[in-house]
């Protein structure tokens, strides 16, 4: 049995420790908003945050985040308000839509560490994020919106 | 059937009808026949269902004044799901944002075809669905006059509601729904103007945006239902192999893993063979197949590799004329004879649709039904092929349509569904089979690889004569086996302006086989076709020493081709750019919409090219939401940057090189030039939108290319950085 704390509620989950947190989280708690995209840490669909970091659920395991805080998609804000959900939205980024789960979630680390991220910033931390779609112009356009978004909201700076 | 027939065939047999159900909503739909043909429109609900006509429900207004749209096509990332809703909205007169959107299932009785592919939702559906919404609304206005008393004249709708003019009463339309259902709706009402229009036309926050910000949104892969295993198959990874034979025991071993056995999946008229590994989680499937041993039998079936594949086509295209698609004139006779000429071939790659959401599929057989649910672009395709495969009756074969993480063609194939429901046949439950990333690459579809040989001749500055021949697998193959006929598609992507003005070209198939499974593609031919034919007209412009753009512009002589130059020289500064300054220019038609793309290119220091800049024009007609289209088009840009420079599949002795992101390798935010996009202002006929803005872009680079180095590029991928 292992512990875990996803979106602040406890688990209890009985599972390969070698499992991925993605599977774990998929197929065994039921949270199916991040997303299978390779398996082989190349595309960031499944981009999850584990105590603050962003890191990607397909190649770490049940046992690394044994005890530690998760954040999935679901838990990123109450009502779909974090500054990147809201900007991406006011910009229509998402057009399937599968990619977005992981680059809000590394958006949101970014917006965090570096609250006026410059073009080079948005690349060197969103790099990792493939959208098939390619909606990565409005993803830049969603992140400087959702920089806004948080100076106004918090004065956080 | 192609796609502009089936929109001809609906329009011709379908026939709007209002009817109640029960007394808790009112209706609205259209009665669409089965057979093509006139269909009596005032027989009894009975015949009617006897005739095999049923009721498209696309507009259920509820007595509690709620309203639920139907979207009956694939949202894929297209924009349908948001886009049928404002077209409705608009007519209907109700808050875009206040009504329920509901994906639906396959029932080609009722919405005619749903396959969502050749950019066909919105140009099939617009006139249908405005005219339904707006009779809908004066049969609500009839419904509360006549309760009122008044004239309807004096009335009109807002908001959901019915108003009175001069008192200012009000009825919301659930209110209505009661009477509105027992009136007999107008034959003909007034459509609104594109100057009335609040609704359609701008650029509204799409619907389903906020449930794929937060992980609501259910993807095929995210589907669940009660008792679902779960399971992955290990396929032959030669495309036409079988399996000898199999050892379960260690993958029967990992905890989780309930059943192996092997699996036949049908790829239209081939089967395909492989191992299932069935388990509680998609994890577990997987760890039990990287365990599993298998012997392949690889008999019987040619063991392709690239290289081979082109010299093969290339070698075909220099000693056969291949199937005649279309000639006009004699363009063979005046290259024989003409001084002036050019003959070269051009070369484009297998694809991979590669898909975010890798492919995937639920079902569910039952003794009486097939239930299936999934990421899928044509739900009445895989009724057809479930059915005919099971000896089953179509009706038995259900299919749920959930939101798709990408389609682009490859979900539109129904080898996966197929798969799935043999699979969930063997264990006698419902189960979840999920196509791994490796699978995805591996295992194709894919878009044909093909070489062009085309042939030109220049005289007086112009072009005298074009012929063009392509050696590629043709889908049509795939699909029907119809192998004897020149592929329909040879001239897709190709302007028919261009008919009227030059007076000698032919287009013809030189047929090409291989075992490779192919499929539509993103703009299906016209992605490869308009590399071939733009970059040669550009090559014919610079022998005739003629601008490229003024090249097109002689040629293109119809009004709309015209004014879309005019509008591309316009953004682009085309007239004003120095000489050899990197610009390219191509025009190209797809599924009804013709857009021209401009890109700018420099030198990027010792790193070859950088794109500074790409323009893009669309004329697509009448449109919903420009929002959806530039998105459309910036996403085309992407997807063609890495057909064109990034990535390519390719065989050898039988399989496919690539695996996933790391040899498949996409686009990524820090290779996305800008990109700008205008939308010509006209009333004509809708076209679509998925799609088009995708086949210009590599001639257009590759053209800007050759005006900044002289170098030509005729085959893709090419490496940017490689450029010198
Ligand atoms: S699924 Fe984890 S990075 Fe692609
Ligand atoms: S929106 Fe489809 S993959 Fe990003």
């Amino acid at each position: 049995m292992i512990n875990l704390n996803v979106n602040h509620k406890k688990y209890r989950i009985d599972a390969d420790p070698d499992m991925p947190l993605l599977w774990v989280i998929r197929d065994i708690i039921g949270l199916t908003g991040t997303k299978y995209g390779c398996g082989v840490a190349q595309c960031g669909a499944c981009v999850i945050h584990l105590n603050g970091e962003a890191v990607r659920s397909c190649v770490t395991k049940l046992s690394r985040g044994a005890g530690q805080e998760i954040i999935t998609i679901e838990g990123l804000s109450a009502n779909n308000n974090h500054p990147a959900q809201v900007a991406w939205n006011e910009e229509s980024v998402p057009q399937c839509g599968y990619c977005h789960s992981g680059q809000i979630m590394s958006a949101a680390v970014l917006l965090r560490e570096k609250p006026n991220p410059t073009d080079q910033d948005i690349d060197d931390a969103m790099a990792g994020n493939i959208c098939r779609c390619g909606t990565y112009l409005r993803i830049r356009k969603a992140i400087h919106l959702a920089a806004e978004l948080q100076k106004k909201e918090g004065g956080t700076t | 059937m192609s796609v502009s027939e089936e929109i001809e065939h609906l329009s011709r047999r379908s026939f709007l009808r209002i009817a109640g159900i029960g007394s808790a909503a009112l209706c609205l739909g259209l009665y669409v026949s089965e057979k093509a043909g006139a269909k009596v429109v005032n027989e009894s609900e009975a015949s009617l269902a006897d005739a095999g006509i049923a009721l498209a429900a696309w507009i259920i207004i509820h007595t509690s004044g709620k309203v639920t749209l139907i979207c009956h096509r694939a949202e894929m990332g297209q924009g349908v799901y948001h886009s049928i809703a404002q077209i409705i909205a608009e007519e209907l007169e109700v808050d875009l944002y206040g009504v329920d959107i509901q994906l639906t299932q396959g029932d080609e009785k009722k919405y005619g075809s749903q396959l969502t592919g050749g950019s066909s939702t919105i140009r099939g559906s617009y006139k249908n669905l405005l005219k339904l919404s707006a009779t809908a609304r004066e049969v609500l206005i009839m419904a509360a006059a006549a309760r009122w008393g008044v004239d309807p004249s004096g009335c009109y709708a807002a908001s959901g509601h019915v108003i009175q003019k001069s008192s200012g009463k009000k009825l919301h339309y659930g209110e209505l729904v009661a009477d509105a259902a027992k009136l007999t709706p107008p034959k003909e009402v007034k459509l609104k103007t594109r100057a009335d229009y609040k609704v359609i036309g701008k650029g509204s926050l799409r619907r389903d945006s906020p449930l794929k910000t937060n992980g609501q949104a259910v993807f095929g892969i995210d589907k669940r239902i009660p008792g679902l295993q779960f399971a992955t198959v290990e396929r032959n990874p030669r495309l036409r192999g079988k399996v000898r034979s199999f050892d379960a025991s260690a993958a029967l071993k990992v905890p989780g893993v309930t059943r192996v056995f092997k699996v036949v999946m049908g790829v239209w008229d081939t089967d395909r063979e492989g191992v299932a590994v069935v388990a509680t989680s998609t994890w577990a499937a997987m760890q039990g197949r990287k365990v599993l041993k298998v012997e392949w039998d690889d008999s019987g079936f040619e063991h392709v590799s690239s290289p081979e594949i082109f010299r093969r086509q290339q070698e075909l295209l220099q000693n056969s004329e291949g199937l005649s698609l279309s000639t006009q004139g004699d363009p063979t006779g005046i290259i024989a004879r003409a001084k002036d000429k050019l003959d070269v071939v051009y070369e484009t790659p297998y694809q991979s649709h590669s898909c975010m959401e890798p492919v995937n599929c639920i079902a569910h057989y039952q003794a009486d039904k097939v239930e299936i649910w999934g990421p899928v672009q044509a739900p009445n395709w895989i009724q057809d092929y479930v059915s005919k495969k099971l000896g089953m009756d179509r009706e038995k074969v259900i299919v749920n349509m959930t939101f798709l993480g990408g389609g682009f063609g490859r979900k539109a194939m129904p080898d996966y569904p197929y798969e799935a429901v043999m699979v969930s046949k063997e264990i006698g439950a419902p189960v979840q089979v999920v196509w791994t990333r490796e699978d995805d690459a591996t295992q194709g579809p894919y878009r044909p690889g093909i070489s062009y040989r085309c042939e030109g001749a220049v005289e007086n500055g112009g072009i005298a004569a074009l012929k063009f021949r392509m050696a590629g697998q043709n889908n049509d193959h795939w699909m029907r086996g119809d192998s004897g006929k020149a592929n329909r598609s040879t001239s897709e992507g190709f302007l028919k302006p261009y008919y009227e003005s030059i007076k000698h070209i032919s287009f013809a198939d030189v047929p090409f086989k291989t075992p490779i499974p192919t499929s539509f593609w993103r703009s299906v031919y016209a992605s490869t076709n308009g590399f071939a034919y733009e970059s040669f007209l550009d090559e014919l412009a610079h022998q005739a020493q003629k601008d490229p753009m003024d090249l097109r512009r002689q040629y293109l002589k119809d009004e709309r081709s015209q004014l879309l130059i005019d509008k591309m020289e316009e953004v682009s500064g085309w007239k004003n750019r120095k000489k050899n300054e990197g610009y390219g220019v191509a025009i190209t038609e797809c599924f009804a919409s013709t857009v021209g793309h401009i890109v700018k290119v420099s030198k990027n220091g010792d790193k070859g090219i950088r794109i500074d800049k790409v323009w893009v024009v669309v004329d697509c007609g009448w449109y919903v939401n420009p929002d959806i289209i530039t998105a459309q088009v910036e996403g085309s840009v992407v997807m063609a940057l890495g057909a064109a420079t990034i990535h390519e599949i390719t065989f050898k002795n039988g399989m496919v090189e690539q695996r996933n992101f790391y040899d498949y390798k996409m686009p990524r935010i820090t290779d996305i030039p800008p990109i700008e996009v205008h939308i010509m202002e006209n009333d004509e006929n809708a076209g679509g939108m998925g799609e088009p803005g995708l086949p210009a872009f590599a001639p257009a680079l590759t053209n800007a290319i050759f005006d900044l180095t002289g170098k030509r590029i005729r085959k893709l991928p090419f490496d940017l950085a490689n450029v010198h």
